[in-house]
């Protein structure tokens, strides 16, 4: 048979594409529920999205002097932001070497997203990064170069988010892999030692973590020795994440089936060359989805490093709002945060959808 | 025999309280083709499979080229270096393409330099006829060609000892052939040891020097393929094959 000219036709899909009112009637008013349900919703978005615009650009002000001129507006006040930015982004660094932070920040970012690319998939990334944590070290830090130094306890806002963040999926990452494997290692006390990290540090909130590593760590420790402030709470991050980690690449390692291990075992393949050519591969493939929602939540739970007074971003936007010439802008502070945060944790979750489609190959068939 | 490739004297087996294995004695000499049948649950499975340590043994001695296996690992890595295995449900690495299924074994296990593991595999894909499909990844392939890639596969190891169990029961039947031919070609030109665990009696008669029959865990019966079919001794055997020929 030819195929008609159309597509339309014997063995061509019935069309159903009508035009968009029909469409549009059977989707928003096909019964009284789904009218009363879309009337509902159409009012709810009128109450509010004129409300908000109106809010956010008409009535906003953008370059009022002072918060009586910004009040006296009646919307969003902007110009809180554009005075506040650079306290809210690089917290208490010294204000005239806040370029150094910056740029160490983006330096960070760059090599973030130069990661993700499958170009830069090869041996000499680990260079790349070597490089980069150089120098965002030496901006940061300084002491050298004629650049005066900075004691990491001034370190703020944005990019120590990013430190923390980078550094505790940098660690987190391959100490949950091991941990994963340890669970399901035939070792009993291997075993043993994995389910309880595991289900010790799941069974305590961050805020307690970070807690005990910044007040009970120091008591256990020798006297005259003691660890920096910023590294006990990334340690903290770090140890958190991991047990996460551990329990998402479980479920699947647990996926795999037994013939891959019985395939590799057949080829003489050791133990880590099993894991790492055949196993993993696979059972990271399948738990892109969960694992890139905690990577996020680690994003946002380096906020929590508030509590025991280290200024990343948000303490940096607390402090923002406490200034007493700027009271009540708030709202202002937070929705300038929640965006940057926002803007990190969409990206994050854009590129593993990208790459969960990338690592498709050969499965569809 | 004091030339056997695999010796097994006295083998047992327990899965829990269920005895799979009892007091298994098997020589096998060098080049020698042996097709093993039997019912569902007898056994034999498992008796290819304590080969190459997939399956332990608990009592008895299995000595394989000159190798005794025990829990040290670097015997059974030995072992399994000489001893390839073709699985029921192939078990290719469905991440990897079928090029990169074979060399995967050859790099790292024995070392190859890359340029050298890849064409030997090309060698091998054209031996089992499928060299057009290098690029592509498993789960593209039917089922006969898998099976044909992982026989591949095993044999890219260059092994003393081949193992196939079930190699043609999770086939669609077309594709029965194309494998059976595959197998009869290497156990006609290659001389290597060959256990395999089937139902394809034609397949046996063509190339088993021994056919052996196990029920229960134990071996009833073996014999050369035309005195075990023509005139098998044991009625357990018998009954068996009056099962799977009618």
């Amino acid at each position: 048979m030819a195929p008609s000219p159309s597509g339309q036709g014997i063995g061509a899909p019935p069309a159903y594409a009508q035009n968009g009112w029909t469409r549009l009637r059977a989707g928003l008013f096909s019964s009284p529920l789904n009218t009363l349900l879309t009337v509902l919703l159409a009012w709810l978005l009128l109450m509010v999205v004129p409300a908000c615009v109106e809010w956010l650009f008409i009535k906003a002000d953008f370059s009022a002097a002072n918060a009586q001129e910004c009040r006296s507006s009646g919307g969003a006040c902007w110009a809180f932001i554009a005075e506040k930015h650079r306290l809210i982004l690089f917290g208490t660094y010294p204000y005239d070497e806040q370029w150094r932070s910056m740029l160490a920040g983006v330096i960070l970012i760059a090599v973030i997203v130069c990661s993700a690319i499958r170009w830069f998939w090869r041996p000499w990334l680990i260079v790349i990064w070597a490089v980069a944590l150089t120098l965002v070290a030496v901006l940061m830090w300084g002491g050298v170069f004629g650049l005066s130094y900075v004691e990491n306890s001034r370190w703020g806002g944005l990019p120590l988010t990013l430190i923390l963040a980078t550094f505790g999926i940098a660690f987190a990452f391959p100490f949950g892999l091991l941990l994963a494997l340890g669970r399901r290692s035939r070792m009993p006390a291997v075993k043993a030692l994995c389910v309880v990290y595991i289900e010790l540090i799941r069974g305590v909130p961050l805020i307690s973590l970070l807690f005990m590593s910044s007040v009970m760590l120091p008591l256990f420790l020798p006297e005259g020795f003691s660890i920096d402030k910023l590294l006990r709470a990334q340690i903290a991050i770090v140890l958190f994440a991991a047990a996460y980690i551990a329990e998402t690449v479980r479920g699947g390692l647990q996926a795999i089936p037994k013939g891959q291990y019985e395939g590799a075992d057949s080829l003489g393949l050791r133990y880590w060359q099993q894991m790492r050519k055949i196993i993993l591969p696979q059972a990271l493939r399948i738990v892109i989805p969960p694992l890139v929602g905690i990577f996020i939540s680690l994003f946002k739970d380096t906020s929590l490093v508030v509590v025991i007074g280290i200024f990343d971003l948000t303490q940096a936007a607390k402090a923002a709002v406490a200034d007493a010439q700027w009271r009540g802008f708030s709202v202002e502070a937070y929705l300038f945060i929640a965006v940057i945060y926002f803007v990190f944790c969409f990206s994050i979750s854009r590129y593993s959808q990208a790459l969960e489609r990338r690592l498709q190959t050969g499965y569809e068939r | 025999m004091a030339d056997a490739i695999i010796r097994m004297e006295n083998v047992n087996k327990w899965f829990g309280k269920f005895h799979v294995l009892r007091d298994i004695n098997l020589n096998v000499a060098a080049g020698e083709r042996i097709v093993i049948c039997g019912p569902s649950g007898s056994g034999k499975s498992t008796l290819i499979r304590c080969i190459n340590r997939l399956e332990e043994h608990q009592t008895g001695k299995i000595i394989v080229d000159g190798v005794e296996l025990t829990n040290d690992l670097k015997q059974i890595e030995t072992i399994r270096r000489d001893v390839g295995m073709v699985f029921q449900h192939f078990n290719l690495f469905p991440h990897l393409t079928v090029l990169e299924n074979l060399t995967l074994g050859p790099i790292w296990v024995l070392k190859q330099p890359r340029k050298q593991a890849e064409a030997n595999a090309m060698n091998y894909l054209e031996r089992v006829r499928i060299p057009e499909q290098a690029n592509k990844f498993p789960g593209q392939l039917s089922g006969g060609q898998q099976q044909r890639v992982a026989i591949a596969r095993s044999l890219c190891m260059s092994p003393k000892i081949m193992l196939f169990d079930e190699p043609t029961s999770a086939l669609d039947p077309e594709m029965v052939k194309e494998v059976l031919d595959v197998m009869v070609e290497l156990a006609e030109e290659s001389g290597m040891t060959m256990l395999c665990v089937t139902h394809e009696m034609g397949f046996a008669r063509k190339v088993a020097d021994q056919v052996i029959f196990m029920d229960q865990g134990e071996i009833i019966e073996s014999n050369t393929p035309d005195a075990f079919f023509d005139s098998p001794q044991n009625d357990r055997t018998r009954f068996f094959l009056s099962q799977i020929l009618s």
